[in-house]
């Protein structure tokens, strides 16, 4: 089961919101460390973590470049499971939407049931 | 109506066996477990805007169990059930997760622990998706992995439902 311990790690690398953001500024192409540091707003010895995390999982490519070690983002390894997390998360932020919307009515409810001093025991929660 | 969002939900996994959700709600605590835990509530908002659900029935003590059933558009029914373990009012639910549509290795292979903080009327809600072991969380995402274009993302669909809860 070699592979699914590289699909899971590739995961993980992916399932950090500040690494994904990495992966999100070297799709728009390669860049040196420096620019991550800047772009992000991190320190550089955390942005270094992160890229030696994504690179063990073989998820960024490195090259020497004269003094420079310029970074670049290896697509096919991360496409399918770039697509697992953003459509997990995308199912939980329409879940989450949808949920907001119950609250809503839930705060009115509670709203008209004090100002009236009525029992809402006749609760209906169908729209 | 626009309802005001608090943003997308966020996704990390905190070890090789944990998957965390994490969203802010504009309201208090007791209210959205209200919604969490009521199931003419649940019925609509857990299918998010996949589609519909057909079944939602909770018993909500310990050892008590729940099943939810979603019929995704134009596919089939896609179904969940589990046992309540941990039951603290509009603080923590400690649950068993088993999609029933995939073989699994027992029925607590995957525990959510979903709990419920409140700051200044708002919410806090963190849902932890714990594995049994980093083999079970990598047979769940990969087995997203096999399979053609369509059916791959079908089963994506379905697999992060599965471990969600």
């Amino acid at each position: 089961m070699a592979r699914a311990a590289t699909t899971a790690d590739t995961f993980n690398a992916v399932a950090e919101p500040r690494r994904r953001q990495i992966l999100d500024v070297l799709a728009g192409g390669e860049r040196p460390v420096n620019d991550l540091v800047d772009e992000l707003g991190l320190a550089q010895p955390q942005v270094s973590k992160h890229l030696r995390v994504l690179r063990e999982v073989g998820a960024v490519d490195v090259r020497e470049e004269g003094r420079q070690r310029l970074y670049s983002i290896n697509d096919r390894a991360l496409k399918p499971i770039h697509d697992w997390v953003k459509n997990y998360e995308q199912l939980w932020t329409e879940r989450f939407d949808e949920l907001d919307a119950v609250l809503d009515d839930l705060k009115k409810e509670e709203g008209d049931a004090g100002a009236d001093e009525r029992d809402s025991d006749g609760d209906d929660p169908d729209r | 109506m626009p309802v005001p969002t608090s943003g997308t939900a966020t996704v990390t996994t905190p070890t090789d066996e944990q998957i965390l959700i994490t969203r802010e709600f504009d309201a208090p605590k007791h209210l959205v477990w209200k919604a969490w835990t009521t199931p003419e509530l649940v019925k609509r908002w857990w299918s998010g805007r996949r589609g519909e659900m057909t079944h939602v029935e909770i018993d909500l003590r310990v050892g008590g169990t729940w099943r939810y059933v979603m019929l995704a558009h134009g596919e089939s029914e896609i179904a969940f059930h589990g046992t309540y373990r941990e039951v603290v009012p509009e603080e923590r639910i400690v649950t068993t997760e088993v999609f029933e549509g995939m073989p699994g290795p027992s029925e607590d292979a995957v525990i959510n622990i979903v709990t419920f903080v409140e700051e200044d009327g708002r919410t806090r809600l963190e849902l932890l998706v714990q594995a049994m072991s980093k083999e079970i969380r990598d047979a769940i995402i990969d087995s997203g992995m096999e399979g053609g274009m369509q059916e791959q993302m079908d089963a994506l669909e379905e697999l992060a439902i599965s471990l969600a809860g």
